[in-house]
């Protein structure tokens, strides 16, 4: 079943056209891939869906419902997060505050009950600390729980803003190079993470990624755009092989004399 | 005796510097912007409490005339940002800055206009009761201004660390563009802190023109209240109250046994040793950012 689908878009930028005519669909359970040399519109694809660019044209749809309405701050409530190629935390936090920012959209209170903190507003924070818990715990957070983002190694940021997205408890997790500037085994661990949120909570996963061996790894399925347009969609085997990918990666072949 | 009512005085006009101080540091906070109108805002605060509750004006009931001019204040608040502020959100920190500069002198020559520039004075229902405990006089107006402003102090700071919006507005200012896909509508969280810095204002200008006569420039009381949130450590609520009572203390007792234009200079030089020592302040929050 089709949990999001891009029919058609089109995206402008004055005379640029970053995006022309792309579709696809994410099934419901899926890890999809995008991929694509630099400049293919993957990041203003992972823009449009996340509602930080409004097409030209065509349509974003999630659950079978137009989201174009709606605007960035919407779509965390409608169960999509996302994350940031160049990771955007609150740095001044902890790694547990960041992640409970993660639950802003899930508490429900009034403000006079939170600022008594009243039992009702007790119970809901403890349900929620259990779910960052939870999280921290998937991630094997636990030895940075306390510690302010400005002083973390990368590695672990990448790895602490997954989890707020996770503490949105999204059904779609965009991922933005996830594996950018990972050591070899950090990209390790990230593999069976961006699996087990598959697996193990059962989100859906969107991912743009440039390591290929990554994405051959983890993908369902894997599209692929150079300059706007979408040259390939299939498999990781199927998408290796394809005449035009090669072209697109390698450039075209001049015949051999 | 007399050191301990120059420092009930000074607590009293302390609290005034720190509610116009918790004004900068509670827009700081969520938007990373400096207001300096903040102590315009107090002036017309005031202002407008005077124009709804004397008898000479509307004449309303003096709580009334206080709420309405909470209430006024909020909605301006709120109004600045949405029509002055918003326009220029992701413009370096400089243009907020001047443009709020230039709030400053708008909202000094409307009430100006309005109000004339002779100072006026506040009818409340507190004004000249005394109280004597020992040899000690404590002034309604002194006690309310204490009372009410560590109460304020302890709503805004539960406020910002216990609900949602609270927290809210803190993450707004560490990353908009993360706190957007968190869910946070950070343009209306902009507009709720300004209309609270509004409300405060307000509250803190109807606590100054209980204690004495108001013109348009009282305003400019906005500067000694800067120098308070500086000192406190722009970004920290309880370290603007602080700082708020430091600079309120130092005046009496600079003025007492230095000499009254010392008095004057008193909080800056204090500002300046401040910043010497402890640069970010002494409640510092905010952590040098890495290159």
């Amino acid at each position: 079943m089709t949990l999001l689908e891009v029919r058609d878009a089109t995206v402008r930028f004055g005379g640029l056209t970053a995006l022309e005519g792309v579709s696809c669909a994410v099934e419901r359970g899926e890890i999809f891939a995008i991929v694509g040399p630099n400049g293919a519109g993957k990041s203003t694809l992972f823009n449009l869906i996340s509602r930080f660019y409004q097409p030209a044209s065509g349509d974003v749809r999630f659950e079978g419902e137009s989201i174009l309405a709606r605007s960035p701050s919407d779509i965390a409530a409608l169960g999509i997060a996302r994350t940031f190629q160049n990771i955007e935390l609150f740095e001044r936090s902890t790694v547990l505050q960041n992640l409970l920012i993660g639950r802003h959209t899930r508490r429900r209170a009034s403000l006079p009950s939170q600022i008594v903190f009243a039992p009702s507003v007790r119970r809901e924070e403890i349900a929620h600390r259990g779910a960052v818990e939870r999280i921290i715990d998937f991630l094997d957070l636990q030895p940075h729980r306390e510690q302010t983002i400005a002083g973390l190694p990368y590695g672990v940021r990448k790895v602490v803003e997954i989890g707020r997205a996770l503490a949105i408890e999204p059904r779609l997790i965009l991922l933005d190079e996830p594996a950018s500037g990972l050591s070899v085994e950090e990209t390790g661990d990230m593999r069976f993470w961006i699996d087990d949120i598959r697996t193990r909570l059962g989100v859906t996963v969107l991912m743009v990624e440039h390591n290929m061996s990554l994405v051959s790894a983890v993908s369902d399925r894997v599209m692929v755009l150079a300059e706007g347009r979408v040259i390939a969609l299939g498999t990781p085997a199927e998408v290796r092989t394809d005449r035009r990918v090669v072209e697109a990666y390698l450039g075209s072949e001049t015949p051999a004399r | 005796m007399e050191n301990l009512q120059l420092a009930v005085s000074g607590l009293a006009n302390g609290c005034i510097y720190g509610l116009i101080a918790l004004g900068f540091v509670l827009i700081y906070k969520a938007t990373e912007q400096v207001n300096f109108a903040q102590g315009d805002l107090m002036m017309l605060g005031a202002f407008i409490a005077l124009a709804l509750g004397n008898d000479s004006h509307i004449g309303a009931p003096f709580w009334v005339a206080c709420a309405g001019a909470v209430l006024a204040m909020a909605a301006l608040g709120w109004s600045l940002e949405r029509v002055v502020l918003r326009p220029i959100l992701g413009q370096p920190q400089i243009a907020a800055m001047i443009l709020t500069i230039a709030l400053g002198f708008v909202l000094r020559f409307v009430a100006g206009a309005i109000w004339g520039h002779d100072p006026l004075a506040l009818e409340t229902p507190i004004a000249g009761a005394n109280f004597s405990l020992g040899g000690l006089i404590l002034g309604a107006d002194e006690i309310a201004a204490i009372v009410v402003t560590l109460l304020l102090t302890g709503l805004l700071f539960a406020f910002f660390s216990r609900t949602r919006l609270g927290v809210a507005m803190q993450a707004s200012s560490q990353n908009q563009l993360a706190a957007y896909y968190m869910g946070i509508p950070v343009k209306r969280v902009h507009g709720l802190t300004w209309a609270l810095a509004g409300a405060t204002a307000a509250v803190a200008g109807i606590l100054f023109a209980s204690k004495g006569s108001i013109d348009p420039g009282t305003g400019f009381l906005g500067i000694k209240a800067f120098a308070a949130a500086v000192i406190g450590g722009f970004g920290s609520l309880p370290g603007a109250l602080a700082g708020g009572l430091i600079v309120g203390l130092i005046e009496p007792f600079a003025s007492r046994y230095i000499s009254a234009g010392y008095a004057q200079i008193a909080p800056y030089a204090v500002m300046i040793l401040v910043l010497v020592v402890r640069p970010h302040g002494i409640f510092a929050q905010v952590s040098a950012k890495k290159v």
